[in-house]
């Protein structure tokens, strides 16, 4: 059966070149069957592969599996190679998982656009590449992963390329990811010409081995590696392309940039943990750029009128939560949040879309209202998702898994105190957003009326994907121990005045603050959120928070406008004169070889003559030189 | 005499005076013959000498014919002013 | 011999230098007869005689009196001589001597030997005879060729236009004028113009 672990990325793979192709000759229903089907069996794959994998475990808790050797060049021979191990299985099963309950959702949400095939082989396609990311056991293969990854989430974020504005938006996040792709390119250049591999577990050994604690090698690899990990997983500095790109359709929203794209920064990071062990500094790194990005984000969610922009900023938030565990070496703690992530996140970002259907593609919440009465299930499926992502206690899996962060960036070795407060700041901030949505969304009176409905294929998804935001927390100590036998245990260090179950009951209360500050500003006195909003102060936030924290204008001072300046200096530039000189000399001298034509005998008479005497002596010259 | 004939045609306007100055050209060329051919006491310098009068005297004959036809055209005997063919 | 020769050169010289200084077409072409005659006497002067009858009966004989003839048929007269007058401006000669003169220079270089002495003995008409219909004879017929095509050539470039060709000329020259709207080029017109001419 683990013998079958090559179908679960070739049979998404193979749907996505068979749509590429046969697609637009193809009736919807069999685009669909092929478009879902597809990964409707690797998921099926995945989880008889996962069956196996727990209760009979491989030697050493990991399966390799080596399919061909990829290239022999030079004494580097990366092969291609699937190796799956605790780490890897949960966020398989996850990927493909959610996939499949998004891929039957998107059958049902894209249909009447005309680019229906498109649409599915961009996403299977995106599907194989997060698998093959995720199952490479070579960072070379990884990263064709990782690039496979970034082409689709350009695809699909322009989707409805049309539109000008969503081809910028797809182009913002390719460049921006761009950046942090070639810092973890050079990472990987660091990586093979210092440890001589780049097959992941034969790199880890020798890191640990060569390089002692603490070396400069160590951490020069893990802080590129953090640039490629803040690149794609939308952390701060880099974070400025995960807003914009909601201008994709929201299947797509809901796919790769809430469950699975984004989470593979995670992922890397998880996977070269050696490497931060080694380098303390990085780790630091990595849970200060966590707890700032989780604070920043949660702050400009608060501002936001767009629902799939709020979405988009908790993402960013919820993963900077990530980040910070991996940080503090929390790294199991890291896998739980995002295993709850991925199933809650998802299921607010398709609620959205039947939002945004419903409304007919209205997207600003202070438009919309009182919609519990006529969407239910949407209603109790997003209360369930966002009390999830709120952090309900005991009730729903996002309290299990965030409080997990929170105590151990306070207990962990690597731990701190202010990381710990901006942990618990987060999560009162993470409540206030999420509840500032649903009661302007659902409560209050109607806001735009609704034209469609849902229909089973969209309802279906929601509901399994809200079950599980909820069942999922209670599956907390069986994952736990399961990646345990993947990632190292967390040291827990510092116990002090609090305990695990403190921190968990203050982050409880902080929960119910949120909701009541969020059920006092936009249910009961509306007016008094604008009020807010109109005195200067909170008027000069508002603005500040709304455009995430000004990073957008920093990078269009620092980086866009002076290229666009040297550009257009290089507009008539040296290579160009080059070649319109050659036309402009052939003009040139076209004219003053046609002003020797004047018709007159004289005149070439004296040429002729001119032409004779230069003749004569050229030739008595060379002759004189030639014979002597 | 060969200097002296190219000059002329380099200076006159005349249709006419260029067509002298040629046979000027023509005749300097042939005295250069002859004296070659003299010097060596052979006959081919006069036998030169008497395909270059040959062609002289046709080229002269469709000479002046085309001066003719240039005056009836053109009205005056201007070198200058027959200058259409012009680039 | 040799001073004959000397002077004769001198006289043919001078003569020409003097042709091409002459306003009146005439008086350039009785002088041209002259400096051809001077050449002809010395030819004689080289052991040519043959060359030398030549010369004064074809050239200075033939070839001038058609110069004359045609001169006198255009009788342009005292016009001719103002318009020489106004074209001939000193400054104009500069440039052309300058250019001949290196080029003489050049070819005296180039043709410079041991000194030429002036041969004894004449090559007579019978030498030339012989090679004429010897050697030669390949050039005789070409040459005889060549007048023939001359020969129709000049009475074909000579036809005068009468009272029918004129109205066909001015039908014609309607049409080239609107061609010459066209950057056709000259080449076309030159074709037009003569064929219509010729017709």
């Amino acid at each position: 059966m683990i013998n079958w672990l090559w179908l679960i990325p070739a049979l998404p793979f193979f749907s996505a070149t068979l749509l590429i192709l046969f697609g637009s000759s193809l009736p919807r229903r069999a685009v669909a069957a092929v478009g879902v089907g597809s990964i409707g069996l690797s998921a099926l794959v995945t989880g008889l592969i996962a069956i196996g994998f727990v209760t009979a475990p491989p030697a050493g808790h990991a399966f390799t599996q080596i399919l061909w050797t990829w290239m022999s060049v030079a004494g580097f021979e990366p092969q291609v190679g699937l190796y799956l191990d605790a780490l890897s299985l949960v966020m398989l099963l996850v990927v493909t998982f959610v996939g499949f309950l998004i891929h039957i959702y998107a059958a049902e949400f894209m249909i009447e656009d005309e680019s229906y095939s498109r649409y599915f082989a961009y996403m299977n396609l995106f599907v194989a590449s997060m698998i093959t990311l995720l199952l490479g056991n070579n960072l070379l293969l990884l990263l064709l992963g990782w690039e496979g990854v970034g082409l689709c989430s350009y695809l699909l974020i322009g989707f409805w390329y049309r539109d000008p504005a969503n081809g910028r938006a797809a182009r913002k996040a390719f460049i921006v990811t761009r950046v942090g792709d070639c810092a973890m390119m050079v990472a990987l250049f660091l990586l093979f010409t210092q440890l001589g591999t780049l097959e992941i577990q034969d790199l880890m050994h020798r890191a640990s081995v060569q390089w002692p604690s603490g070396s400069t090698w160590a951490l020069a690899a893990a802080l590129l590696l953090i640039g490629g990990a803040a690149g794609k997983s939308a952390q701060v500095p880099l974070q400025v392309w995960l807003p914009d790109a909601m201008a994709g359709p929201t299947p797509t929203s809901a796919l790769i940039h809430a469950a699975t794209m984004v989470t593979a920064g995670v992922y890397l990071i998880a996977r070269t943990h050696v490497l931060f062990s080694l380098a303390p500094a990085a780790q630091l790194a990595v849970a200060v750029v966590g707890a700032a990005t989780l604070l920043l984000a949660g702050f400009s969610a608060l501002t936001q009128h767009d629902i799939k922009r709020i979405l988009a900023y908790s993402t960013i938030s919820q993963i900077g939560y990530m980040f910070l565990a991996l940080g503090v070496g929390a790294w199991q703690a890291a896998m739980f949040h995002f295993f709850t992530h991925a199933f809650f996140k998802a299921l607010l970002f398709l609620g959205a879309g039947v939002i945004i259907n419903a409304v007919d593609d209205e997207h600003s919440i202070f438009k919309m209202g009182g919609l519990r009465r006529e969407l239910p299930v949407a209603f109790w499926t997003f209360l369930a998702g966002g009390c999830a992502l709120a952090g309900l206690p005991f009730l729903t899996a996002g309290f299990f898994s965030k409080d997990l962060i929170i105590w151990q960036a306070w207990s962990a070795e690597g731990g701190h105190p202010a990381l710990w407060v901006a942990g618990m700041l987060g999560a009162g901030l993470t409540s206030l957003y999420t509840f500032r949505l649903v009661f302007r969304v659902f409560f209050g009176p109607l806001g735009t009326p609704v034209t469609k409905r849902p229909g089973l294929a969209m309802k279906v998804p929601l509901v399994i994907l809200a079950v599980l935001a909820i069942v999922a927390g209670y599956l907390k100590a069986p994952l736990l121990a399961f990646l345990h036998s993947a990632l190292p245990a967390t040291i827990e260090a510092r116990a002090g005045r609090l305990t695990e179950t403190g921190s968990e009951a203050i982050a409880g209360l902080l929960f119910l603050v949120g909701l009541y500050l969020a059920y006092v500003f936009h249910l009961q006195k509306r007016s008094l959120a604008d009020s807010l909003v109109a005195n200067p102060i909170g008027q000069a936030l508002d603005q500040w928070w709304f455009a995430g924290w000004g990073f957008d204008w920093i990078y269009d001072k620092v980086f866009v406008q002076p290229f666009i300046w040297a550009a257009n200096v290089n507009k008539g530039d040296f290579v160009d004169a080059f070649y319109t000189g050659v036309g402009r000399a052939a003009d040139v001298s076209y004219r003053w070889l046609s002003s020797t034509e004047t018709g007159r005998v004289r005149w070439y008479a004296t040429a002729m003559a001119a032409g004779s005497v230069l003749f004569i002596a050229m030739v008595y010259l060379i002759a004189k030189v030639w014979f002597v | 005499m060969f200097s002296l004939g190219l000059t002329g045609l380099l200076v006159r306007r005349n249709l006419i005076f260029v067509l002298m100055s040629l046979e000027v050209m023509l005749n300097a060329a042939g005295l250069a013959f002859v004296v070659a051919g003299s010097r060596w006491h052979q006959a081919d310098g006069q036998v030169m000498f008497v395909f270059i009068l040959a062609m002289a005297a046709a080229e002269v004959a469709v000479g002046l014919a085309l001066v003719l036809q240039i005056y009836h055209r053109f009205k005056s005997l201007d070198v200058d002013a027959i200058s259409e063919m012009r680039g | 011999m040799e001073l004959i020769f000397y002077i004769a050169g001198a006289v043919a010289v001078i003569s020409t230098i003097v042709m091409l200084t002459r306003l009146n077409l005439t008086h350039a072409l009785l002088y041209l007869i002259v400096s051809l005659l001077a050449v002809a006497v010395d030819f004689f002067a080289l052991g040519a005689p043959f060359a030398a009858a030549l010369e004064a009966i074809v050239y200075a004989g033939a070839i001038m009196v058609l110069f004359l003839f045609v001169v006198m048929m255009l009788n342009t007269g005292r016009q001719a001589t103002e318009s020489e007058r106004q074209w001939l401006t000193p400054g104009i000669w500069t440039g052309p001597v300058i250019l001949t003169c290196i080029l003489m220079i050049e070819v005296l270089y180039l043709a410079r030997t041991a000194s030429a002495s002036l041969g004894t003995g004449a090559t007579g008409p019978k030498e030339v005879g012989i090679a004429l219909f010897g050697p030669y004879l390949i050039g005789v017929e070409l040459a005889s060729m060549l007048l023939l095509a001359g020969l129709v050539g000049a009475y074909h470039l000579g036809i005068r236009k009468n009272e029918k060709t004129e109205t066909l000329e001015v039908q014609h020259d309607a049409l080239t004028d609107e061609r010459r709207t066209d950057t056709g080029g000259d080449l076309v017109l030159a074709g037009t113009d003569g064929s219509a001419r010729a017709a």
